[in-house]
């Protein structure tokens, strides 16, 4: 490898990434004058991919990957902070120029029974995109890349004329990823997108993405809640908390020697495919932490095995701790 | 040994489903048989798109008709067959006695009611509670299902939820009214180890106190390793492999299955490739003949593209659908 400037490969770089969500009171609380509650989905992250790189985004139900994936997407606009694609300021895009960088920035959504126009076919669906960007002219043209597409998703020419709810689950989250990548993207996020597939289909799709990113050089930002997937495609990962990143580190290391009690908590959740093997153990205690004024200090406050007194006090912030890796805990 | 034969709750009998589309029919659920008994919790796995979901809706009576119809079988609850019911008791029987967790939440929530109003709907027809108790009661179901902060959340709408969140208030629906028989889509894909613990423990208590009995369909074999006690694999629209858990892990005796069970991806080491099992999925509108495995199996035979094989006994309680059971077949 040659000793690059630390900024040219860089794709995509988050800072301080802030998003919030006012709620909805019930009528009593609205006709008693209550204040309006603010959920903080997402508070304050930082994170960067290298071109060619897979950044892992993992972390408990709710805790903001999904808002994160949006906000990069610019389908919601942050609360604060930056958005830095090839070093320039995504959320300074006119309309015109954010149109363009759509092709560069796909998306699969985690929910494709949503995401996908119910009275469209999947001939439409695959080839409008291509149309848009004007990566294919005639009909023939348009077909045969739809049919390549559908066939490396693991579908066929019998699938092009039908409707998205004609198809199962797994089927629909194919059609999802054959879309994202119709466009030739530099960027590709994908929120959840093997979960619906059984194991076998699911790693076709991950050699897949693989293999597109060798030939290609795409970068991925893969968010997933099955570790052993997230492994086995991340190159780096991150692991969110209530809103904010507790550790990041290669992959292999993080698997290896989790450090965050959060991560370790998550590592030893997994059940393993094998009856014999022991269950997945619970290692975190009482409720789940909440977005909604969450008190100051740790977010797993409350929770933590390895809490002390200064965690309900002093928020720990991600700090280097060598080889690649940051972790934001006062008690390592 | 005296055997205490448990009370069987469901019983599928040549279950055949059938799709009109516009290129030709399509075949989704094929000859399918299988029996759940009380507090049992039968894994139902197999390739995305063999049926698994079309199964489930079956029994729920929710087949799109036009362009679905049960071709034949017959659906036994209770010992009476569900495909004789009227709508009236078909509705009587949802919800209450048997509730269904659907793999997509988005298509069985409703975008305009609020969180609250979607659950408490399914707890004041089934159980009668007032407005207030219902509230109070969905307060304490979205915490059971780990909803930090339900009496903030309660008022919001679903797509103001995660994909995890969503997947757990059908869950907290679904389980509202303590049915006797849950059938559970995927109810673990959108939630992150810890939360799936959590929602497998509940589950789980539920079987244990109830009695409940549970056909859980998932892809996430280590979820079926730890929680099921039978399993059935499926494969373009066939049941080919059906037995206790312990026997199907340790001993698969189909083709597809072992192929299956080669393509999970590790936790302890990181290859660069992982092994699916060989060729393209079956084309469901003109499926292969004989055996629909034929084509990507290491060992097809004539008779496997000749003869469709039926489930047989292989050991004590386990079936496999494969012609290398046949008698005298080259094993
Ligand atoms: N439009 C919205 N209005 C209000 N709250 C929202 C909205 N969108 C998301 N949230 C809240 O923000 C938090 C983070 O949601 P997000 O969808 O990012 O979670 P997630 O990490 O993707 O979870 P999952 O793994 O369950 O999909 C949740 O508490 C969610 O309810
Ligand atoms: N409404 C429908 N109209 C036409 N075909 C359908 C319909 N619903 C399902 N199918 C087809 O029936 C077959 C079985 O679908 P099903 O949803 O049962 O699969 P599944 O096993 O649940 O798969 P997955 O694991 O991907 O959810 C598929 O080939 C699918 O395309
Ligand atoms: S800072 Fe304290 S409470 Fe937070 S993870 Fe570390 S030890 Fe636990
Ligand atoms: S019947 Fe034949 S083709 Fe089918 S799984 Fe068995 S050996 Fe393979
Ligand atoms: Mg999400
Ligand atoms: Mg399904």
């Amino acid at each position: 490898m040659t000793a690059q400037g630390a900024t040219d490969d860089m794709l995509l770089e988050v800072r301080g990434l802030t998003k919030h969500f006012t709620l909805h009171g019930d009528i009593y609380s609205k006709l008693a004058g209550e204040k309006a509650q603010v959920l903080t989905a997402v508070d304050g992250i930082d994170f960067h991919i290298r071109r060619g790189e897979t950044l892992g985004l993992v972390g408990e139900s709710g805790c903001g990957k999904s808002t994160t994936a949006r906000l990069v997407t610019r389908l919601i606009e942050p609360t604060a902070g930056q958005v830095r694609l090839k070093n320039e300021d995504l959320l300074a895009f006119s309309p015109r120029r954010m149109k363009e960088t759509r092709k560069d920035i796909q998306l699969v959504f985690q929910d494709p029974y949503s995401s996908l126009n119910p009275r469209k076919t999947i001939m439409h669906i695959l080839s409008r995109p291509m149309e848009i960007h004007g990566l294919a002219r005639s009909w023939n043209e348009k077909r045969e890349r739809v049919l390549h597409l559908l066939h490396r998703v693991g579908l066929s020419v019998e699938h092009i004329d039908r409707y998205p709810h004609e198809f199962s689950g797994g089927q629909r989250q194919r059609i999802a990823i054959a879309r994202a990548l119709s466009v030739e993207p530099e960027l590709v996020i994908g929120d959840e997108p093997v979960s619906a597939l059984d194991v076998s289909i699911q790693a076709q799709i991950l050699n897949l993405f693989r293999d597109l990113q060798e030939e290609f050089g795409l970068t991925y930002l893969f968010i997933a809640h099955d570790l052993s997937v997230i492994r086995h495609i991340s190159d780096r990962v991150a692991v969110m908390y209530v809103g904010k990143i507790v550790e990041t580190a290669p992959a292999s290391a993080l698997f290896d020697k989790p450090l965050h009690p959060y991560t370790k908590a998550l590592l030893a959740a997994v059940p393993e495919a094998d009856p014999d093997k022991p269950p997945p153990r619970l290692t975190l205690k009482g409720e789940v932490s909440t977005p909604i004024d969450p008190p100051p200090g740790c977010r797993l406050c409350g929770r933590c095995p390895r809490e002390l007194p200064v965690c309900a006090e002093v928020e720990p912030q991600l700090v280097d701790v060598g080889g690649g890796r940051q972790v934001a805990c006062h008690n390592l | 040994m005296p055997e205490t034969v448990p009370e069987t709750v469901l019983e599928l009998d040549d279950l055949t489903v059938r799709f009109r589309l516009r290129r030709g029919d399509l075949t989704a659920v094929n000859g399918v048989s299988f029996a759940i008994a009380r507090g049992e919790t039968f894994g139902l796995v197999g390739e995305s798109g063999s049926g698994k979901s079309v199964t489930a809706r079956a029994i729920m009576r929710l087949i799109p008709n036009p362009p679905g119809e049960i071709q034949r079988g017959r659906i036994l609850f209770g010992g009476s067959n569900v495909l004789d019911k009227s709508d009236a008791e078909m509705r009587a029987l949802r919800g209450r006695h048997i509730a269904m967790v659907f793999q997509e939440p988005m298509s069985a929530l409703n975008p305009v009611f609020t969180v609250c109003e979607q659950i408490s709907d399914a707890l004041r027809t089934n159980l009668g509670l007032s407005r207030r108790e219902a509230r109070e009661r969905v307060v304490e179901l979205l915490s059971l299902v780990g909803i930090p902060s339900p009496q903030k959340r309660l008022d919001s709408y679903v797509h103001e939820f995660s994909g995890g969140m969503r997947q757990r208030v059908m869950l907290a629906m679904a389980l509202s009214c303590n049915p006797g028989f849950l059938i559970a889509d995927e109810p673990t894909t959108a939630l992150d180890v810890t939360i799936q613990a959590t929602i497998l423990e509940l589950i789980t208590g539920m079987i244990e106190r109830l009695g409940m009995s549970l056909l859980f369909i998932t892809h996430n074999l280590g979820v079926v390793a730890h929680s099921c006690d039978k399993i059935g694999v499926m494969y373009a629209s066939h049941m080919v492999e059906l037995g206790e858990k312990r026997e199907i892990f340790a001993n698969p005796q189909h083709p597809y299955t072992v192929g299956l069970l080669n393509s999970i991806p590790r936790l302890d080491i990181q290859a660069r490739h992982l092994t699916p099992i060989a060729g393209s999925v079956c084309n469901m509108m003109e499926p292969p003949s004989g055996c629909k495995f034929h084509p990507r199996c290491a060992h097809a035979m004539d008779v496997c593209r000749r003869e469709v094989p039926k489930l047989k006994e292989v050991a004590p309680g386990h079936h496999a659908a494969c012609h290398l059971h046949d008698q005298g077949a080259a094993a």
